[in-house]
């Protein structure tokens, strides 16, 4: 398999973004990582969005990722950071595998409902839940990754949300290219056709939604370990509609929109709730409606117009 | 010749309303069989309960001499059943060669491969060589949408073939192209399918297409088969010509051609 050039360009940028976070203010680095990390979420649901469908839950295995991290070093005196990330990700696929036999039999606005109800149910048991912090959640304990302790937690987090949040990206670059991304896309288009190539839409839909659960968790356990904390709001259904709202931003045209978006996202609400504390919200409603009507398949197609019009 | 698809009995209920009633036919492999009948008359129930699209309420199907009562599409294209439709069901928003590659993969059971690109290129140039053989090559990087109706139909039924199937349905070819297109679509089909030797049984209202393409003919009237055999047998049924045709006033001309009028 030879690199494609614009894998080669997300190493280059991801290089890029590492030597720019050297230099860079603690602020910065960690909104970055964030953005980084909550673009893994994003991705997931640009996966089941290529598939027709929207995700208002995708908050649920974005909450077990997290949830794995702080559990797995509370619980049970795990400190490696990428064996706390591997648990939250098979939890993650575990659930997903029960939860997509049935989801996988709806669409539109039934899918998008109960996956914001599962994510619910979650954010009850933990808010009921006082063993582990209730509302308030608790402290993700220290980690290191592979025996090695970073001398400041926020640059190991943003080191390591770098290279796994690559090593998604170079993932789902290819994923989508291949012939269940393509599946995927013609499921979106035409269920009755599909059936009639000898494809099973459940089964590719299922594998999808499972997927697309790992990759969340991942995000979620990246947020954990440079935020230190967990608590239930990661499983809120505002976050879930946060990440729907990145993802409409970036567009599902290519795997680097979501990052881009992420970061816009990120820059945009530090700045609405620097300058308008009171009606940062607003800010970015106005960003997404000014994206809808000007950029209605997200930012991706400004670089996709420029494709064109070059050929 | 050996028999390839059966029915027995087979029948479809809508509550009160029966849209098929014992319908028992044999088609035997390479046969080209033309089902026609007005509006309502039962075809496309028809071939909906044999490609899986509308469970029959009674009766039985066997394919290669298998029993398919109950399969869904997904499980008859595996046994070689495919079938068009009569509104294009295609890939809108991808390309023609984004639908071919799809179909392509399906065909080898890769569709569910994660890292290695659909665009092969030994997919690619099967995807191009079908595109020349129906005569839509030019559409090969255009969207569906940019498609003219005869090409979507064309690449419906494309699709259709590289599953490599033994049998194709194909429902209403010509329904919604141009008087002046008609024949060639239908040039072009017919002679893909023969290449490929497949057995073919297609829905037409149209009556010189019907005359010119199949070897024999179904008549549906209520849901029922009122009349089974030759074409001309069938077309000069005075039943048939009560209640489908109409009164056929002319015959096949020297040139092979037809033309009929009611």
């Amino acid at each position: 398999m030879s690199l494609q050039k614009s894998e080669a360009i997300m190493i280059a940028a991801a290089v890029a973004i590492g030597l720019v976070g050297l230099m860079s203010p603690n602020w910065l680095v960690f909104t970055t990582t964030l953005a980084v990390s909550k673009a893994l979420v994003v991705l997931g649901v640009v996966m089941l969005m290529r598939s027709g469908l929207v995700s208002f839950g995708q908050g649920l295995f974005f909450c077990i990722g997290g949830y794995a991290v702080g559990m797995g070093g509370r619980f049970l005196n795990i400190q490696d950071a990428l064996l706390l990330i591997f648990i939250g990700f098979v939890a993650a696929i575990a659930l997903a595998m029960v939860l997509g036999l049935l989801l996988t039999r709806y669409r539109e606005i039934f899918f998008a409902m109960l996956t914001m109800a599962f994510s619910m149910i979650l954010f009850g048991i933990l808010v009921k839940s006082h063993g582990l912090g209730s509302t308030d959640g608790f402290t993700v304990v220290q980690w290191s990754v592979l025996g090695w302790q970073p001398e400041s937690s926020g640059m190991g987090a943003f080191w390591l949300a770098l290279v796994l949040g690559l090593l998604v990206a170079l993932f789902l670059n290819r994923f989508f290219q291949s012939s269940i991304g393509l599946a995927c896309e013609a499921i979106r288009e035409n269920e009755v056709r599909v059936e009639y190539m000898g494809v099973s839409r459940r089964q590719v839909l299922y594998i999808n939604y499972v997927l697309a659960a790992g990759i969340g968790a991942i995000g979620g356990s990246l947020t954990a370990l440079a935020a230190g904390h967990v608590d239930p709001e990661m499983a809120y259904w505002t976050i879930s509609g946060e990440f729907v709202f990145i993802a409409l931003l970036g567009g599902t045209g290519h795997v680097a929109a979501a990052f881009i978006a992420a970061m816009i996202f990120a820059l945009v609400r530090t700045y609405a709730v620097e300058l308008f504390p009171n009606s940062w919200q607003m800010i970015l409603g106005i960003v997404l409606l000014l994206i809808i009507l000007f950029l209605p398949k997200g930012i991706w197609s400004l670089f996709t117009r420029q494709k064109k019009a070059a050929s | 010749m050996t028999e390839i698809l059966k029915t027995e009995g087979l029948s479809r209920y809508f509550g009160a309303v029966t849209a098929a009633e014992n319908i028992n036919v044999t088609i035997t492999e390479g046969e080209i069989v033309g089902v026609i009948g007005a509006n309502g008359a039962g075809k496309t129930t028809f071939i909906n309960m044999v490609t899986g699209y509308l469970p029959p309420s009674e009766g039985t199907i066997s394919f290669n001499g298998r029993p398919i009562k109950g399969l869904g599409p997904r499980k008859l294209m595996r046994e070689g059943l495919a079938r068009s439709f009569q509104i294009p069901q295609l890939f809108l928003e991808l390309s023609v060669l984004d639908n071919l590659a799809m179909a392509l993969a399906a065909a080898e059971n890769q569709h569910l491969q994660m890292l290695r690109p659909v665009r092969t290129p030994e997919r690619m140039a099967a995807g191009s060589e079908i595109l020349e053989q129906m005569g839509i090559s030019r559409y090969r990087n255009e969207m569906v949408t940019a498609m003219p109706q005869g090409a979507r139909k064309l690449l419906d039924i494309a699709i259709a073939m590289l599953g490599n199937p033994r049998m194709l349905l194909l429902d209403e070819p010509t329904s919604g192209v141009s008087l002046e297109e008609k024949y060639g679509l239908m040039d072009i089909v017919m002679e893909a399918v023969t290449k490929r030797g497949l057995t073919v049984l297609f829905v037409e209202h149209d009556m010189d297409i019907v005359e010119r393409y199949v070897t024999r003919v179904l008549a549906f009237a209520s849901g029922v088969v009122i009349a089974d055999g030759p074409v001309d047998h069938v077309l000069d049924d005075p039943k048939v010509q009560e209640l489908v045709t109409g009164k056929r006033l002319h015959k096949h001309t020297a040139e092979g051609g037809a033309r009929h009028e009611s």
